[in-house]
């Protein structure tokens, strides 16, 4: 919260010069529904730090963890700065409709559209956490178990249902014959010969996004998994080969237990199908050779990298989380949500008197007064802070 | 028939191939900006004295050495800038390499206003190419000498592959704005400004948007009225009041504004002589459009000082008016001309409340010899920048952020370290311009290779602090 003073130039060295954090009023928050608690609490605690008054909007699909953000979390906070509001898409429309001074939303790329276009009416400004496909690249020169190991985590994580997990890997052929079983083996480890009585893996939120995963199931060729159970909403850790770049499962966001593989035949190949489609969400690149994986850093883009790494944010929770193109704009996360949630205003308080100092800029001017202003104007002695 | 797309299909293949990546070939863009500069100092001098009468002290200050400033501390922390940024880590990470990369959007959109068309795209731009962007500049078809100059000098100076200009008025910059940019900085008013947020809504591209507003500024009854006068008539007078961040009203006491008119006719009349009209320090209107609405304000409250117009010259006189309803016009638009209105309160309280009612200013000034009034207008109101007892010195400070609040943007998410806000307006943090130009927003963990982890052996979620055992079993 405290004022940021900032270097000085010579012409302001009297002048108490800084940058004041202010909260900026009225901040929406529209919550999703597969880290419901974690992606509703963080973004408020930002916006609470940072001294604003917050309108929630939590997801009506995880309708559990609704009823309780709307009628409990409410008691722990003083209600006059802070409200619950529910309803689905229509409800949220109109809620759009009002002004606020920060909206701050977590979903896809789709709404996330909507939410701005909202807030241009207002010109008001919008972090939007949106998804993408994220590219998960493994090389050639890698251990394969120990690469299915964490793949497999971090894709079956939540039932797949996470805006920053691996959505499709690239490799070559060869490679994809020695992850295979490996995949299998740690799909086996983490969730038994049954995954679906594995009290580890999660289920699908709703009938429509169960509807849609199962229409995925078709594209390409199961290898693994592939089973679904509709009066569950359960599908079983999958894994997909031979997709097309046309199909269904390679066209929109997973989100869902099923990890299609796509051949590349070299690191080259998996770069530019990179960098041809949206800027992700997330990136991964899997390699023994630390080239390989600052290459892949350097000429791609996506919001967040991981090298041999997932889940860089559960690692290191002060890392700022935010998308990039169609995956999002803004960032949040620790300080970055506090700054998100602030105006900074630039401050410069100067003595009310020494007008002789002033006089030096009044009209009419004089040749060499004008050099002398220009000069001051320049010039970087050092800071006194 | 599409004007522009293949102006930006072919940046943006210049862009893919890798251009602008190095920090040598920006900084050479950099170069280059600043040798315009110095080519055609004259050159820019003339057409901005054409465009809008401006001096050659004020073109000199507020447009060429304000954007060299820019460009010299950009070349100078360029590579600084362009780091990457450790991160702390905990004991989890102690093995990876954890950092903020900082990378270039891609394909930048940015367009200019005509007030001070040489600066407030200059800073930008400045911006934008150090961050190693490739660039599209709309500069403003209003200030048409120096849009020529714009349009057919500048681009000698940069790589043509990574730069273009485009130019047009209202309808060719909307068939612009359906075309997807990385990122768009826009200029101007806060009705365009909707405008250009709502068409990039369709792409989700990131916008800044400098905007403007009524600036409020107070003045205290403990205060010297000459010392304020002076001050508050050369920011609110040069450039003939187009200035987004210029004084747009005053508030004070009855008693204050009689010790204030006389003290602002004696400002006015030591800056532009008896006659302002024939003072080669006062600039005039942009155009018979704006002429034409800020003659229309003069006849809101009452003329006390000034109040001449011609309009064959585009000149209106230094003016200031009294018994102004909150209700007229010159009330309730941004004034950008070189019209004070006074608005009477009895109290610091009701300044504040009047101010608070309206929408948040770009700029918010307050005079007075107590700091603590000065403080509590500070802190009891919100704007983009502050001054106490000054004016356009912040906008010298390339330290100090520059950018509004609530009619604004959300390029200040976007950035990184002490900068806040957008890139810039006037001078000011060309680290903001740069990396409210970059898509900051890159967290990067890097696990040693060959680490056979077993972390994730349990299938039961772990908890954040278990998750380490990945970093803390090297296999």
């Amino acid at each position: 919260m405290k004022d940021e003073p900032v270097a000085k130039s010579l012409l302001v060295k009297l002048d108490s010069i800084f940058v004041r954090k202010e909260p900026l009023g009225l901040v929406l928050i529209i919550a999703p529904w597969n880290y419901p608690v974690y992606l509703t609490l963080v973004p408020l605690v930002g916006a609470l730090a940072a001294g604003n008054c917050v309108v929630l909007k939590p997801s009506e699909l995880s309708k559990g963890t609704e009823k309780v953000l709307a009628e409990v979390l409410p008691q722990y906070l003083d209600q006059s700065c802070f409200a619950v509001v529910l309803g689905g898409p229509q409800e949220t429309q109109q809620l759009l409709e009002h002004k606020f001074d920060y909206v701050f939303f977590t979903g896809n790329p789709r709404v996330g559209r909507i939410v701005m276009a909202a807030a241009a009416k207002h010109l008001t400004p919008v972090t939007l956490e949106l998804g993408g496909k994220n590219p998960c690249y493994v090389d050639d020169d890698c251990d394969p178990q120990t690469v299915a190991n964490r793949v497999a985590w971090f894709r079956y994580f939540n039932s797949g249902q996470t805006c920053v997990a691996p959505d499709y890997v690239l490799c070559s052929p060869d490679t994809q014959e020695r992850l295979l079983p490996a995949l299998q083996r740690a799909i086996t480890r983490f969730y038994g010969e049954d995954p679906r009585s594995s009290p580890s893996l999660g289920r699908i939120i709703s009938e429509k996004h169960f509807r849609r995963l199962r229409g995925l199931l078709g594209c390409g060729r199961v290898v693994i998994g592939g089973q679904s159970d509709e009066s569950d909403r359960y599908i079983a850790p999958t894994v997909l080969v031979d997709v097309q770049e046309t199909e269904p499962v390679m066209q929109e966001e997973i989100f869902g237990p099923i990890l299609p593989i796509v051949n590349v035949r070299s690191l080259d190949e998996a770069i530019d199908f990179i960098n041809r489609r949206e800027k992700p969400l997330a990136l991964y690149a899997f390699s023994n050779s630390n080239q390989v994986v600052t290459q892949m850093l350097d000429r791609t883009s996506s919001g967040i990298f991981g090298g041999n790494q997932g889940f860089i944010h559960l690692i290191l929770p002060s890392l700022p989380l935010g998308g990039v193109g169609n995956s999002g704009m803004g960032r949040y996360r620790g300080k970055f949500s506090f700054d998100t949630f602030s105006h900074h205003r630039a401050s410069l308080l100067s003595p009310s008197g020494l007008e002789k100092l002033s006089e030096f800029y009044y009209p009419p001017y004089t040749d060499s007064r004008q050099q002398l202003i220009g000069w001051a104007l320049g010039s970087h002695s050092c800071t006194l802070l």
